[in-house]
């Protein structure tokens, strides 16, 4: 069921986005992330998979530094997006963020209008000038999230007012109204049924023309349909990252081909 | 038997049946608990509520209504001959009682016998003689009518306790007799003993609701006589002495009715309907904008209007809101946004002892720190605004201080209860700390901290000890923070305190203010549940 990938998998070496070189985190004194290293490209859906716990989450938060929010958490290594070190004490963790959006699993719109809900990130990182540009960035991140006909019509409406799959378009819109370029996605579909399933994912495909997209997902089907790359993480190790069609057809690690064709996990 | 010992007999017979319920239903069972209905515990409970509830219930009842029907009798008894001109039937009541009670004493201390204390036909000066050897305090020297009423009124007490005992007891006895014919293995004892619980869960609920009702109406009874002896008082003070002889001249009935002598006041129950003098009351209640009680004497020109003491209790609340709610709520927000754990659980707890502090200390910091800082900064020295220590400012800051606990410990909860994901996906989304606190968590938080604030308010509405030390007793209408004010709370303590008769509308116009605040509190509260309702449903 695993061998019907996308049939026009990009398989073009890309520029490189984001290098981790030997990436280790800590909560408390538990070791949850054990040296990892990846290459994430540049306009290409990059799926992490792995059994619950095995820190793949962990380590999608360390990409826009989100773990900083966690006091005991403590991050080592390097991790450099388009080679800048974004654990150097220079950057600034808010504008990193600008810089990486994130989506959640639980859809989390703010208790505003849906307008509001996306003119925040303009508004808080000064992208528009003028009302008439905030009005143009809104209804193009409701566009690029496929929610603006579902919601043209009553933009003053709440956001928490919308069904569960259109508040997680609305969040992923939300996410890319700060013009982030790294798009990080912590299983996104986990409280959605399947048809907002199928068109969150059909937008994670559009999303890859301009952005590099991580997601973490459990479902293997979901990485196999939307991602290029697949990382398969284990109890805080990487144990193998490639190709997608590869990782799902003929993997080289015998721990993935037990996770894949469930017998662990 | 003292009411003790019956709850304690009732509670053993309680138990007994307890004991035995559960075994008998364990018995029908043949010893087997899963042949049971329910939990052998549920059998066991079932005669236990069935033996003490409907006892107690009937001892709580008959212990409310002895008395009222045992005075009922009696006062039928006092001739009115020993209600003496400036006492009343409650009074003489009373010095029954205290000979009843003096009775049992000198019983229990063997200075008469039992037999001596319930004859009838005992001489009452030897009675009051030893009464008064028997350390028996026993006012005037009593009549022989009230040493009757007394007598009566012990023989009537203790013939009642014993019929109490009696129909107590048999209720519970009954109880266990019927809950012990129900125990078998088929009774669904479980159902009973929920239904049970519910009942009792439920009277507890309707006490709380009726003891409010209780106290409104006490109040309502209270302002409307009020109301009735001001307005009164007003409207014969209008027409004047010559304009009443007038009248009652020109109408021969009202004159019968009056008699000879009296006053401009009881002219004034007759000429005018009580509708009359209740309105004239309040509305004068209501609108006069001057609070001057008269304590001179009886019919004085005492001007009770409220504007005044209303001024005073909502300006020195704003500036104690004013202090309370920016600090409470950064506090707050501290507390749970940027406190590590170790801060957050030495300081929380430090800022609620605050909550414990009795107002009156606050009173005393507000007269010994907060006056003198005051008058050293807006004082005579500086810029002579202030003349005296105690002022609004004075008392509106300590009461500030007071709320500020309060406001900070309820936000800090509510504020602590907005999800956690509403901060992810603002921090992911490039957003600083404060920028997310400001935009994200308040807003949510916003209807509890509302909430949070109207009941502060509502507190500081009806704080009076800060208010009596730090605000001064001057009713005044002025704008000047800087001035001795005073509020409805402090004035219906003024009101009430020392030798107060209960018949002149200047004590009774504390039931007034009461009744004023009661309602402007419950008109706050109603408001802060609208407003906690209307942002509730916009946000979930």
């Amino acid at each position: 069921m695993y061998d019907t990938p996308n049939t026009e998998r990009d398989v073009d070496q890309k520029e490189i986005k984001i290098e981790a070189r030997g990436v280790q985190v800590f909560y408390g004194t538990t070791h949850a992330i054990k040296d990892v290293d990846v290459d994430i490209e540049d306009k290409t859906v990059t799926a992490f998979i792995g059994p619950s716990g095995c820190g793949k989450s962990t380590f999608l938060r360390c990409l826009n530094r989100m773990n900083d929010t966690i006091d005991i958490c403590r991050v080592e290594g390097k991790i450099e997006i388009d080679g800048d070190d974004i654990y150097d004490k220079r950057v600034d963790p808010v504008q990193l963020r600008a810089k990486v959006g994130m989506v959640f699993q639980k859809p989390n719109p703010f208790p505003k209008s849906i307008y509001d809900n996306i003119a925040y990130g303009p508004r808080i990182h000064g992208l528009a000038k003028t009302k008439a540009d905030l009005d143009e960035i809104v209804e193009k991140s409701l566009r690029r999230g496929a929610i603006w006909d579902e919601v043209k019509d009553r933009l003053h409406a709440p956001g928490t007012g919308l069904s569960g799959g259109q508040q997680q378009r609305l969040c992923i819109a939300r996410a890319v109204a700060t013009e982030p370029e790294v798009l990080l996605m912590d299983e996104p579909c986990s409280a959605l049924d399947p048809i907002a399933t199928a068109q969150v994912e059909e937008l994670i495909d559009e999303l890859r023309e301009n952005y590099s997209v991580v997601i973490v997902t459990h479902s293997m089907q979901q990485a196999a349909r939307v991602s290029q790359k697949t990382a398969f993480f284990h109890l805080g190790n990487l144990v193998e990252f490639g190709e997608t069609g590869k990782i799902f057809t003929n993997p080289e690690d015998s721990r993935t081909e037990s996770y894949i064709t469930g017998r662990i996990g | 038997m003292p009411v003790l010992w019956l709850i304690l007999i009732v509670l053993v017979i309680g138990a007994v049946g307890f004991v035995i319920g559960r075994q008998k239903a364990l018995g029908s069972a043949g010893g087997d608990s899963r042949e049971l209905h329910s939990l052998p515990t549920y059998y066991g409970s079932n005669v236990f509520m069935k033996v003490v509830v409907p006892a107690l219930l009937l001892m709580v009842v008959w212990l409310v209504v002895q008395p009222l029907m045992i005075e009922n009798t009696i006062s039928k008894m006092i001739p009115d001959s020993e209600i003496d001109a400036g006492s009343n039937l409650g009074l003489v009541m009373a010095e029954v009682r205290r000979a009843a009670e003096g009775l049992d004493n000198a019983v229990a201390a063997g200075a008469i016998s039992e037999d001596m204390a319930r004859n009838a036909r005992a001489d009452f000066t030897d009675m009051t003689t030893r009464l008064k050897d028997a350390g028996q305090i026993v006012t005037s020297e009593i009549t022989q009518p009230i040493l009757a009423a007394a007598q009566q009124y012990r023989i009537s007490t203790s013939r009642g306790s014993l019929l109490m005992t009696i129909a107590v007891i048999a209720v519970a006895l009954a109880g266990l007799a019927w809950a012990y014919m129900q125990t078998h293995k088929d009774f669904r004892a479980r159902n009973v003993v929920e239904q049970g619980v519910l009942a009792i869960l439920i009277s507890a609920a309707s006490i709380a609701i009726l003891t409010t009702i209780g106290i409104v109406l006490s109040l309502i009874g209270n302002t409307v006589a009020f109301a009735d002896l001001y307005g009164v008082g007003l409207l014969v003070r209008e027409l004047g002495h010559e304009e009443i002889a007038r009248i009652v001249a020109a109408d021969p009935e009202l004159a019968a009715k009056l008699g000879q002598d009296y006053s401009d006041i009881e002219f004034g129950m007759e000429y005018y309907s009580g509708w009359a003098r209740s309105w004239a009351g309040l509305a004068d209640f209501f609108t006069n904008l001057d609070w001057a009680p008269s304590f001179s004497g009886r019919g004085g020109a005492s001007s009770l209007g409220i504007i005044p003491l209303l001024w005073g209790t909502l300006y020195i609340s704003v500036v104690a809101l004013v202090v309370a709610v920016p600090i409470g709520l950064f506090a707050a927000v501290y507390l749970s946004e940027y406190a590590s754990n170790r801060v957050r659980s030495f300081a929380k707890p430090m800022l609620e002892v605050l909550a414990g502090i009795p107002t009156i200390v606050y009173g005393l910091f507000a007269l010994l720190t907060i006056g003198p800082i005051l008058m050293s900064v807006f004082g005579d020295n500086t810029v002579g605004w202030m003349q005296g220590q105690r002022a609004v400012l004075t008392a509106g800051i300590a009461m500030g201080i007071m709320l500020i606990p309060f406001v900070s410990s309820l936000s800090d909860d509510i504020i602590n209860a907005v999800p956690q994901a509403m901060r992810d996906g603002s921090y992911g989304l490039g957003a600083t700390r404060s920028e997310t606190i400001r935009q994200v968590v308040l807003p949510a938080a916003l209807p509890g901290i509302v909430g949070a604030i109207l009941l502060a308010a509502s507190r500081a509405i009806g704080e009076t000890m800060i208010v009596v030390l730090g605000a001064g007793a001057a009713a005044r209408l002025s704008l000047n923070p800087f001035e001795a004010m005073t509020t409805v709370t402090a004035k219906i303590v003024s009101q009430l305190t020392g030798d107060s008769d209960f018949a002149s509308p200047e004590a009774l116009v504390a039931f007034a203010l009461g009744m004023t605040l009661f309602l402007m509190t419950l008109g706050l509260n109603v408001f802060a549940l609208y407003i906690v309702r209307k942002y509730r449903e916009q946000y979930d």
